[in-house]
């Protein structure tokens, strides 16, 4: 057993994964050495995830989500703060500690095809993992086949020769998941997973992830730009806004109570397919989301926020509030 | 009746591979009015942007010659030669963004200059004029005039998106034909493309083809819609009864696959996949995939009449007149 697994015994009952003010930035150099400052990709995220539940982080391109996914799986090293995964802290690990716990963590990756070696084929490309964990042949080939069974791709002996271009985009993305899930993963984290895929194909594709969540009883963090896609298949969402977490609530009170600012725009741009659509414009916040070299001061949604308090949003940095319980929501008007 | 701005008749597109003729578009029928706004949807592979790059006549070398009729207010452009396509239709009557154009702008030229460009290859006007017309068109499009004397990269994605839209603008043709022209981009910019592109139709009186696979943001300019599946469109209906009545079985189908926002019902996916256009099957080709299929989806169902504009491609729907 390793050692992350029995510290997670011991701490049962715990959150699984618990964030505390972490900061990723990356420093931008001009030829190599002129300093230009840092984007500050992540800036200050803290929260708690809790075993079994199924959450997404939503937010629009270079709003941080990916680099926070990318810490958490330990491929950026944070800034700032702390990641305590099972109760033991991610800054204090070794190397064979990291390993051990990039065995707990699971990743499915947004483009299916560029995300698997092209040379392999499936068997390989899934017996590998395996490998590095020093995992006997008979027992690959076992787990082999379980993981193709629980990703629908079955009979096993059809797909195990194939090499991905042979397979349906579908068929790509089965096969990644089924590499996050051969080492029994804790944590399972899905970046963008359907947002290549055509839209007949995503609901199965997610459908799957939900269903092998619930019956794994794992934790799986899904990231996302489109928030139709996460009414049905997350618990809690946790809206992204220029590195930080703006606000938080359950799906279904996040979508019918919207608090920031930044929700509701991104709730009033969203269309259902209706064809009264045509007929009117949408309700859109001017400008575009700020630099992470520079983030504006204050809130950082204050320079496109119909709400703008002048002399209060440009210089407080708001805090979390809670205006429902439960909820959560970083933005002054609540005070 | 007055003759429509652009009726396809038959059009048919062979690409010639490795493996074989790959029939990319195979017979396609459609007529936009002046003003109109037609949503060509579809999953990928269906051949909905080789439909776009045959009539904007910008196919990759292995593309056949696309056969079939094109008629641009009853003008066959099909029978044109090149050069006469080039210089009287092309950009001029009919401008196509294609999809992630935005990438595609020169990187070293100021985006003023490339929007202004086709007037002056086009129609000859001398510089000063072209730039004051794309100035106009800038505005048009949501980007501030200071933005004519800057690069591509000092823009963001969505300010190119739109710049990209201006130079099909600044021509004024009568018919732009959009190819996933919002999809790399993000929730709000998309929203307020869309906004922009609502504006210039209702301002401008210009026809758009939009093609894309985005179920919920094509309503957001549809007034009718072409659903195409494996190389036909399977369904030409107005978007009220697209959206709110589909009435072939994979219209429906996909329909329930979009997740909803406002609305409890869990989306259910499409088992199966699309068939092979190296040899698709002769009768129906959703037959395979379709839930209520019978003996009769052996054979090509044709397209059925039902109502004044709507065609649907299913035998359920035989009541109707065939047409083909």
């Amino acid at each position: 057993m390793s050692q992350a697994a029995s510290t997670a015994t011991a701490a049962a009952g715990q959150s699984l994964v618990e964030v505390r003010d972490l900061r990723t930035w990356f420093e931008l150099r001009q030829w190599g050495f002129m300093r230009l400052g840092s984007v500050k990709a992540v800036d200050g995220v803290s929260f708690a995830l809790q075993r079994g539940e199924s959450v997404a982080f939503v937010g629009e391109s270079g709003c941080g989500k990916s680099s926070l996914a990318r810490t958490l799986l330990g491929l950026h090293q944070p800034t700032e703060g702390d990641v305590v995964f099972e109760g033991q802290s991610m800054a204090r690990l070794g190397r064979r500690a990291m390993r051990d716990y990039r065995a707990r963590v699971g990743y499915v990756q947004q483009d299916p095809f560029g995300a698997l070696p092209p040379f392999l084929d499936v068997r390989r490309i899934l017996a590998e993992p395996l490998k590095v964990h020093g995992i006997g042949r008979s027992e690959r080939e076992r787990r082999i086949r379980a993981v193709l069974e629980e990703v629908r791709l079955s009979p096993a002996d059809d797909y195990l020769r194939k090499f991905p271009h042979m397979l349906s985009g579908g068929q790509q993305q089965r096969v990644v998941i089924a590499r996050a899930l051969i080492l029994e993963p804790s944590l399972l984290i899905a970046d963008e997973p359907v947002s290549m895929l055509d839209a007949s194909v995503r609901v199965e594709i997610l459908n799957l992830l939900r269903g092998i969540q619930q019956r794994r009883e794992l934790t799986l963090a899904f990231i996302t730009h489109d928030l139709s896609t996460v009414r049905h298949f997350a618990d809690r969402i946790f809206v992204m806004y220029a590195g930080r977490i703006v606000e938080t609530a359950a799906v279904q009170e996040l979508l019918d109570h919207p608090q920031h600012p930044y929700t509701q725009a991104l709730l009033a741009a969203l269309a259902d397919p209706d064809p009264d659509n045509a007929l009117d414009l949408r309700e859109v916040p001017g400008g575009e989301a700020p630099s992470l070299l520079n983030p504006p001061p204050g809130c950082r949604f204050h320079p496109r926020c119909p709400k703008h308090m002048p002399g209060v949003c440009d210089i407080e940095d708001p805090p979390d509030f809670e205006p429902r319980p439960g909820h959560l929501s970083a933005c002054l008007l609540h005070r | 009746m007055a003759v429509p701005l652009l009726s396809v008749e038959n059009l048919r597109l062979n690409y010639h591979t490795r493996q074989g003729l790959v029939q990319a578009v195979a017979g396609v029928d459609f007529e936009i009015r002046h003003r109109e706004a037609l949503v060509v949807l579809g999953e990928s592979g269906c051949g909905k942007s080789s439909l776009a790059k045959a009539l904007m006549r910008t196919l990759p070398r292995n593309a056949g010659e696309p056969q079939g009729r094109v008629l641009l207010e009853g003008e066959d452009i099909m029978a044109l030669d090149e050069e006469r396509f080039r210089r009287e239709v092309r950009w001029l009557r009919m401008a196509l963004v294609m999809q992630a154009s935005m990438n595609a702008l020169n990187p070293v030229v100021k985006v003023g200059e490339q929007v202004a460009e086709p007037l002056r290859v086009l129609r000859g006007w001398s510089g000063g004029r072209a730039r004051e017309r794309a100035a106009e068109v800038f505005d048009l499009v949501g980007v501030s005039t200071d933005f004519l004397n800057r690069y591509p990269f000092e823009l963001s994605g969505g300010m190119r998106q739109r710049v990209v839209l201006a130079m099909a603008l600044v021509t004024d043709p009568q018919l732009i034909i959009l190819d996933e022209p919002t999809s790399a981009l993000d929730v709000l910019t998309q929203a307020s493309i869309m906004n922009v592109l609502k504006r210039i139709k209702r301002e401008q009186g210009t026809s758009f083809i939009l093609i894309t696979h985005d179920v919920a943001t094509s309503s957001e300019l549809a007034d009718r819609v072409a659903l195409m599946y494996a190389g036909q469109i399977v369904e030409t209906s107005s978007a009220a009864e697209f959206f709110r009545e589909p009435a072939h079985p994979y219209a429906q189908m996909l329909m329930d696959s979009v997740p909803r926002l406002r609305q409890d019902t869990r989306p259910t996916h499409i088992p199966g996949q699309p068939p092979s256009l190296l040899d698709p099957p002769s009768g129906c080709r959703f037959a395979d995939r379709c839930p209520s299929r019978f003996d009769r989806c052996e054979r090509d169902p044709g397209a059925f009449r039902k109502g004044d504009r709507r065609r649907v491609r299913c035998w359920l729907h035989a009541g109707g007149s065939q047409l083909s």
